[in-house]
């Protein structure tokens, strides 16, 4: 985070940096003093617009038209770091000659099936290993267990050692491609796209790129501005094209930096409560890919391929073992067979309309708050109104705890109290301040913290109470002969227990299980390279093996930043191994020598024969720049010592991804799934592999090609308030936030205002196929409409943090959403929308469900409609 | 008496009894690298116990604390407002002042053309005036001027007559409803006895609000203004700095992207003591002797 | 007690104001002795707990003051290099969201059909929750597919954590749902 300071411009994308991480953007602020650029584009003037010096205001859901505009203007100008390409990225990589691109097929790529609305990628990949690539059914699948997840860590796998053109010339490779695809992506689309005038677009090309190079860098900041989209990885893939092109990754002051939203998002990624990964972003078993060890095995590491992937046996035999121990053998695969099976989908929003459909007895909130946080709010309560039981654990009563008695579909009739069977257990958890335990922040840094008092009256932390489930399951299990159970049995659950009450689980002996041992001496793990695939080895996390390197607490660590240098490595522990720039070899040209004093990072010691630096190099630290693999190298070996993108199959920072993401091989705009507009560019409107799901309690407004998309006219977007924290269960609650926001809002033009009668400070309703909320309106000219194609598009903005309970209660804006998925990952859009606002409060009780109705009718949203997902002309009947 | 009650006085605190004051300390509030993020108004309540304020929409942009109060000590004021490149030619056209509350849109200029924006942003708080009004009119040793030049109302002495309210001439000291007293900022007084920063300025992330030694914020905040001038920030300018104005100058002073009213700060404060010292030199003497009476009396009787 | 006089006297601020540096009685004679005897809270604390705040992911250091096994105030880690000390206001409320007597302190249960809440001892709830969890599992158990595919699961159980678990925490939830067959296991991180 405090590298962001030795940026000489920052391009803040997606995000309302100052807003909802406003302690991060100290950083920024520290690098405007120091005579960084910094560029702002976001649909709405924010806090973070404020202190930006330009601001640019885009059309919600357009950020790949503007960004692809970044990189024409960088490959028609020349303007990229050519030595770091041809050296760092696969510029020069040729894809095979079947490749079709959506230039020439109306905004689909090669290999479409409209059956499954998947894509067979063997067209996509490096000429000569088509083979390689994800057939249609692997796709489908990878789209319904998000797969894209796994990447994560390390890139999807490919041969190494193929074909490549360094004079970037042959029309087939990856540079040439590139440059075809987005040579439509020209200032005037930009404009007409984005709704960016071109001069101001181009400004932000020039900062960039005059920023970028041998002496100077420019960093990018996304959020889930960027993340919240049915088109989202790839808006995150058009941002880490730029930064490759411009050579600004893995280097200071430069990359990519995602920030999170919550204190340990990035470690419940890491170590995952997400349904298709195990901790390491190991795959969950898959029914049929995976059916054996061996199998599962060969899934994630591709014999052959080269990186610290081909390791992944040791990875998985150490996993197994810190779940089963001593009852993980060699002849029982480590006790894979216990593992449950994926088949699908078993996703959050796949599980709640499972929910409705009454196939789903139980559920637990543990700390989250889907009934205010999660898009389709009303299919959440729905959901849960119809579950056999729910346990809710949380700080405060949330809105989640109490569907049954105060949810707006009471109001509506929708739920009855006295008819809704679901039994609820309100748990009091305890507070970040009340246990001991690790969090992980967004750059991949944990921080142990220590605990300051108990928790009060029943609050518990959810270690004690999975803990203690755990064990009351165990003994109720003891006995059973029953193979299902086997696994509960084999489970490794002795975890000693501590504290006043002495019953709280040891959060240490988890983190040290976390780590691994060497079982062999009982010694904790140092490093993930020491672990073997014979059993001799456990370790819950690979990833986080060095967590406890020398038997020592590293993410306790806490030696004051003022005492070391700025990156600060003896504070917390940064996974893989306490790096802080990921891929800061690219710091170093090929040769090993910083690119420029001024950007010194990682070098090449010739006096020692090491790497040394400023952070721990991400490369063996005794690998010289001259290394080159000998024939038929496999593994870490094969990692040349020019191959920067330590964990990418090829050793590459990927500008075209031949295989590894469902929606393509290089992003292209699409139209959020609801867009007043039709696609500017392709006669494919939205992304076609989109995640969707057809019910007509899911309905989605209407967007062209399709008629009535102007019963909903306008352009929404909802995010977060410095004041408040998502769902609101963490400031709602608490007076000294609770003023300093008291009220849901909605924020519009004063042209909007205007055109549809709403006055500062009065009432208006939003409406979509979902929902209708009500909201203050707040008139301010940081809101603009946007000259789009000729015409004039509105744009209103909405907080989301209100929900029925707490000192301050309103609407909720995700009631507004219905649920559609990116592809690769199945996140949901919910950063973009259409609506109607009108002036005044909605209609209350059974009025409301008619006033929608209407809607829905004047939409031509009959409850089997829906929207047709291949609109590209072949099969467009719109145009 | 010197410039005990209007005019430059080099410290306070000094002129105040404390023969071996600290340095004067006070804040520089930076408001060109202000987030508006409201962590100065939270921490100042979570450390002083202030109560909430209200939970009402005010609509002035971001603002729904409204102004300093008894139960607000530090305030963000937030004004949304044409680029500093087009306010000329706006003026002509009439620009609505823009500082204090509006029933309309903050910013909002009639008939202007549309422009870049600009969303400035101020943590206001009280200013610890080197003449302090609340305090000078204070007729029950209720506020007092502390060792470091600040000034504080003492709970334990205030009854709550709320003469210091008119006395302040940016109306920041206030009475709270419930208990009469008059209550605002302390400039941490407790912490900063111990040597410890003020809430405020050790929670606010970008530093717009600094706390340290007066003389040496005041070079900081001179340097700073010549850098925003050099970067072409033209429009930068100090406030409450100056020891020749009507408050001998502020302990709390600001650096500001625009005029004074546009923050809803008054453009010439004065303490009513300047008036007053002209009325002193007649009428001081006869005060005094008729205190020193009342103490006599006071003291002979409770023998 | 007795005060003598010539403390009484001194102790009196017009006393103080008339015979000392402060003529005009508004500094060092008005102090009153609450106002000499102040001392910063954080500076009389027990022990001091270095901590995280657990809002958004910028991981600001926390410094956790607590006197008579009570949290008497949090406020930023001047040591952190991410944060230097500082906090945004929700970071700054962590005193309030800790100690707010809003929050929850009791189990509490809602029977099926129910018009409202009731109480429910601890242990009491986790025997429930316990039987219901084994309950659901038995009922919409799955071995195989219809095609002899090993499946190992249920179906009958969802979780949706969020995002302010600890690393441990999360890692015995997986490890027990996934021995218990349980893959419906989600977290705002997909969120």
């Amino acid at each position: 985070m405090q590298d962001l300071a030795n940026a000489d411009c920052i391009v803040i994308q997606g995000s309302n940096m100052a807003e909802a991480h406003p302690v991060g953007f100290q950083w920024v602020v520290e690098a405007k003093k120091r005579g960084a650029k910094v560029i702002h584009v976001d649909p709405r003037f924010t806090r973070t617009s404020a202190l930006a010096h330009s601001y640019v205001p885009v059309r919600a859901g357009a950020d790949i038209a503007f960004l692809g505009g970044v990189i024409n203007y960088i490959l028609s100008n020349e303007k990229d770091f050519r030595e770091y390409v041809l050296a760092y990225t696969n510029a020069s990589m040729i894809v095979s000659d079947r490749f079709q691109d959506t230039e020439d097929l109306d905004g689909l790529f090669s290999g479409f099936n409209p059956e499954t609305n998947t894509y067979d990628g063997a067209s996509w990949m490096y000429s000569g290993c088509e083979d390689s690539g994800r057939s249609h059914t692997q796709a489908h699948a990878d789209r319904e267990t998000a797969a894209g997840l796994e990447y994560e860590s390390h890139g999807a796998s490919v041969p190494g050692d193929l074909p490549q053109d360094p004079t970037l010339q042959n029309p087939r490779c990856v540079y040439q491609i590139l440059k075809r695809h987005y040579a439509r992506y020209t200032p005037e689309v930009v404009e007409r796209v984005c709704g960016v005038p071109q001069e101001q677009f181009l400004e932000v090309c020039e900062a960039w790129t005059a920023n970028s190079g041998r002496e100077r860098t420019t960093a990018l900041v996304y959020s889930v501005g960027w993340t919240q989209h049915s088109v989202g990885v790839q808006y995150i893939r058009t941002g880490a094209i730029v930064q490759l092109l411009l050579g600004n990754m893995g280097r200071p002051g430069g990359g990519v930096m995602a920030l999170r939203g919550h204190a340990s998002i990035q470690g419940s990624t890491d170590i995952p409560t997400l349904f298709n990964l195990l901790p390491g972003y190991l795959p969950m078993p898959h029914y049929t890919h995976h059916p054996t060890f061996a199998k599962w095995v060969d899934g994630m590491r591709n014999p052959g391929q080269k990186g610290f992937w081909s390791n992944a046996e040791s990875y998985a035999a150490s996993f197994l073992k810190a779940y089963f121990g001593d009852a993980a053998t060699a002849e029982n695969d480590w006790g894979y067979g216990w593992m449950p099976r994926l088949t699908g989908d078993h996703g959050t929003y796949q599980q709640v309309l499972d929910m409705i459909d009454g196939k789903i007895k139980g559920y637990f909130l543990l700390g989250q708050n889907p009934a205010v946080g999660s898009a389709h709010g009303r299919a959440q309560r729905l959901g849960m109104a119809n579950l056999d039981w729910l346990v809710v654990r949380d700080l405060y009563m949330i809105e989640s705890a109490t569907f049954w008695k105060n949810g707006p579909e009471i109001a509506t009739g929708e739920i009855t109290t006295e008819q809704c069977k679901t039994e609820v257990f309100f748990m009091p958890a305890a507070s970040h301040a009340e246990k001991e335990g690790t969090f992980t922040q967004t750059q991949r840094m944990l921080q142990w913290r220590e605990k300051a008092v108990d928790p009060p009256g029943d609050a518990r932390s959810e270690l004690w109470f999975f803990y203690h489930l755990g064990r009351r399951i165990r003994e109720r299990l003891a006995g059973s002969t029953l193979p299902r159970d086997r696994g509960v049995q084999a489970l490794t659950w002795d975890y000693p227990v501590i504290g006043e009450r002495g019953d709280e689980p040891d959060a240490e002996a988890v983190l040290k299980e976390i780590n691994g041992y060497d079982l062999t001496s009982g010694q904790l793990l140092s490093t993930f390279g020491q672990m073997k695939p014979d059993g001799s080895t456990s370790g819950g996390c690979w990833i986080y093996t060095g967590v406890f390197a020398d038997g020592v607490n590293q993410a306790a660590r806490r030696k004051p930043g003022r005492e070391q240098n700025y990156v600060a490595g003896e504070w917390g522990w940064a996974w893989p191994a306490n790096r802080r720039i990921l891929y800061n070899r690219a710091s170093a040209d090929p040769e090993g020598n910083p690119w420029s004093e001024r950007k010194r990072y990682v070098w090449w010691d010739a006096q020692k024969d090491e790497w040394a630096g400023e952070d721990v190099p991400d490369f063996e630290k005794k690998k010289p720049p001259s290394y080159r693999p000998p024939e038929g190298a496999v593994g870490v070996a094969a990692i040349s010592g020019d191959d920067a993108f330590i964990m990418q199959a090829d050793g590459k920072g990927w500008l075209f991804a031949p295989i590894g993401l469902i929606d393509g091989p290089m992003p292209t705009h699409y139209e959020p799934a609801e867009s007043p507009m039709r696609n500017p560019l392709y006669g494919q409107q939205a992304n076609p592999t989109r995640k969707v799901y057809n019910r007509p309690d899911n309905p989605t407004n209407p967007s062209p090609p399709e008629q009535h998309s102007e019963v909903f006219p306008y352009v929404f977007s909802t995010s977060r308030l410095t004041e408040h924290h998502t769902a609101g269960g963490m400031s709602r609650q608490l007076a000294y936030l609770s003023e300093l926001q008291p009220e849901m809002f909605v924020e519009v033009s004063p042209e909007l205002a205007a055109e549809r009668g709403l006055e500062h400070l009065g009432w208006a309703h939003i409406i979509t196929a979902r929902a209708a909320i009500e909201a203050k309106v707040l008139v301010t000219e940081r809101l603009v409409p946007l000259r789009i194609e000729g015409r004039r598009v509105h744009q209103l903005w909405m907080p989301y943090h209100w929900g029925g309970e707490g000192l301050v209660t309103g609407d909720s804006a995700n009631d507004l959403f219905g649920i559609v998925l990116d592809p690769n990952v199945l996140i949901q859009e919910s950063k973009v929308g259409t609506c109607d606002i009108q002036p005044g409060r909605r209609p209350t009780g059974p009025d409301l469900l008619r006033y929608v109705q209407g809607y829905l009718d004047r939409a031509g949203l009959g409850p089997d409609h829906h929207p047709p997902i291949v609109t590209a002309r072949d099969t467009d009947d719109g145009e | 008496m010197g410039n005990s009650l209007y005019g430059p006085l080099d410290d306070p605190a000094t002129d105040a009894g404390f023969t071996e004051a600290p340095p004067r300390m006070g804040f520089f509030t930076d408001t060109s690298v202000c987030i508006g993020c409201k962590a100065c108004e939270v921490a100042c309540k979570e450390w002083n116990a202030v109560p909430e304020d209200g939970f009402n929409l005010l609509g002035q942009s971001y603002d729904n604390t409204g102004g300093l109060s008894a139960n607000s000590w530090r305030h963000v004021a937030f004004v949304e407002q044409p680029a500093p490149a087009h306010v000329d030619a706006l003026t002509e056209a009439g620009t609505q002042f823009l500082g204090m509350p509006l029933s309309d849109l903050p910013g909002r200029v009639t008939d202007a053309p549309r422009t870049d924006f600009r969303w400035l942003m101020m943590s206001n708080v009280c200013k610890h005036c080197t003449h302090a009004g609340c305090l000078d009119v204070c007729p029950t040793g209720a506020l007092f001027r502390t060792e470091f030049g600040t000034v504080v109302v003492q709970d334990d002495i205030c009854n709550g007559c709320g003469y210091c309210i008119s006395g302040c001439p940016y109306g920041v000291i206030d009475r709270r409803e419930d208990d009469g007293r008059a209550w605002k900022c302390t400039l941490c007084y407790d912490r900063i006895g111990d040597g410890l920063t003020p809430a405020c300025a050790k929670a606010c992330p970008t530093e717009s609000i600094q706390f340290g030694e007066l003389d040496e914020l005041r070079t900081r905040a001179a340097e700073r203004v010549a850098k925003l001038h050099e970067d072409g920030v033209t429009e930068a300018r100090l406030y409450g700095n100056d020891p020749d104005d009507g408050v001998g100058g502020d302990g709390a002073f600001f650096l500001l992207l625009d005029e004074p009213e546009v923050y809803g700060l008054p453009p010439d404060p004065h303490v009513p003591t300047r008036d007053l010292v002209k009325m002193w030199k007649k009428a001081g003497l006869a005060a005094l002797s008729m205190v020193a009476t009342a103490v006599v009396v006071f003291a002979g009787r409770s023998k | 007690m007795i005060v003598g006089v010539r403390t009484w006297i001194e102790g009196w601020p017009v006393y103080r104001q008339l015979t000392g540096t402060d003529p005009l009685g508004r500094g060092a004679a008005a102090q009153s002795p609450k106002s000499r005897a102040l001392t910063a809270r954080t500076e009389t604390a027990d022990r001091v707990a270095k901590s995280v705040c657990p809002y958004c992911a910028v991981g600001c250091g926390q410094r956790i003051f607590v006197k008579d096994e009570k949290i008497v105030q949090i406020e930023g880690d001047p040591d952190s290099p991410v944060s230097r000390g500082r906090l945004c206001p929700k970071g700054s409320a962590s005193l309030s969201l800790v100690t707010s007597d809003r929050r929850q302190q009791k189990v509490l249960y809602r029977r099926p059909y129910a018009t409202d809440w009731e109480e429910l001892d601890l242990e009491t709830a986790m025997d429930m929750i316990t039987d219901r969890v084994l309950a659901a599992r038995e009922a919409t158990w799955q071995d195989t597919d219809a095609d002899g595919r090993v499946l190992n699961r249920t179906l009958g159980i969802s979780s949706l954590g969020g995002a302010t678990l600890d690393n441990e925490e999360n890692y015995l939830i997986k490890k027990l749902f996934t021995a218990i067959g349980a893959i419906q296991i989600e977290n705002q991180a997909r969120i």
